[in-house]
């Protein structure tokens, strides 16, 4: 049994992410409170492995988002982003 | 320089019986050591490295490389167990325990109750200080013989190995005593605050 190397592109989380979010989130557009750099959750970096999905800012590694599975449910910590945008449907 | 003897959980010749009592429940046993991390490998220049016991208010001691290496040293033995369901058996560390820690500081015992430790790249992770006594714990800088690895958490990490693995703070930097028991990165998030594998405490509430 081997890991993945970390870090993976956060579009490896896609699925889990689509379990806890009705939208389409990946796109969604992560504001970083770290550096401010805004930029879509797929393009975060990857970490956790197995124990959950750890999203790190590309540009400064500031954890953005995380997000653990449990068999109880899901927990979200957004602590180091500064706002979230999804784009509003389009129909 | 010559190497201290093995202190404990040493045992000798293995058999599948033996393999299979020793495997918590839920966890099967690998050969090769996966890493799993929470964030980039920080390298640490062993110039800078330093190491301490702090609480909120007060620094008990701290060590650079060259006075931590000169503290005693202890050889263990000892399994270990990744909540992701893989465990590791007669793995081998060298460090210094914390029992050591606490002389070397000068404390007759921990001021407080818990510990909280703090990581090179921002990781924490909480332990009972008395999870750490008689020989329970240690802040290693060796693995099966070698300078420990920066992708297993070189210069030096925590090992407390009969709790999960993720209580083994990888790139330790501070231990912090604490008056209560405070959830470090994965527990805050839905792990367990405490994480027995033989009782298979990998989430809150299990
Ligand atoms: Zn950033």
């Amino acid at each position: 049994m081997s890991e993945k190397p970390l870090p993976l592109d956060g579009n490896s989380a896609a699925g889990l992410l689509s379990e806890l979010f009705a939208v389409e989130i990946t796109g969604a557009s992560i504001t970083c409170d770290g550096c401010h750099h805004a930029a879509p959750i797929g393009a975060a970096r990857l970490y956790g492995g197995r124990m959950g999905a750890v999203f790190r800012c590309a540009h400064c590694e500031n954890v953005v988002v995380r997000l653990v599975r449990t068999p109880e449910g899901y927990w979200l910590e957004m602590k180091g982003a500064r706002s979230l945008f999804v784009q509003a449907r389009g129909d | 320089m010559s190497e201290p003897p093995v202190s404990r959980g040493f045992r000798g010749k293995q058999r599948s019986s033996d393999h299979a009592a020793r495997t918590p429940p839920g966890q099967h046993l690998v050969n090769d050591f996966p890493v799993l991390s929470a964030g980039p490998t920080p390298r640490i220049d062993l110039v800078k490295w330093r190491f301490a016991l702090t609480d909120g208010h007060n620094k008990f001691a701290e060590w650079d490389w060259e006075q931590f290496n000169a503290l005693p040293q202890t050889k263990i033995k000892t399994d270990i167990h990744c909540v992701t369901t893989w465990s590791k058996l007669d793995t081998e560390w060298r460090g210094v325990t914390f029992d050591d820690l606490l002389a070397a500081a000068g404390l007759d015992e921990a001021p407080t109750p818990f510990a909280l430790m703090h990581c090179y790249g921002g990781y924490t992770t909480n332990v009972p200080v008395e999870d750490m006594l008689e020989g329970k714990a240690m802040v290693a800088t060796r693995f099966a013989g070698e300078e420990l690895d920066p992708e297993h958490g070189g210069p030096a990490r925590l090992v407390v190995p009969h709790l999960y693995f993720w209580k083994s703070a990888k790139w330790i930097q501070r231990i912090e005593f604490t008056e209560t028991d405070t959830p470090g990165f994965w527990e805050e998030l839905g792990y367990h605050i405490y994480g027995d594998p033989w009782r298979e405490q990998r989430y809150a509430g299990d």
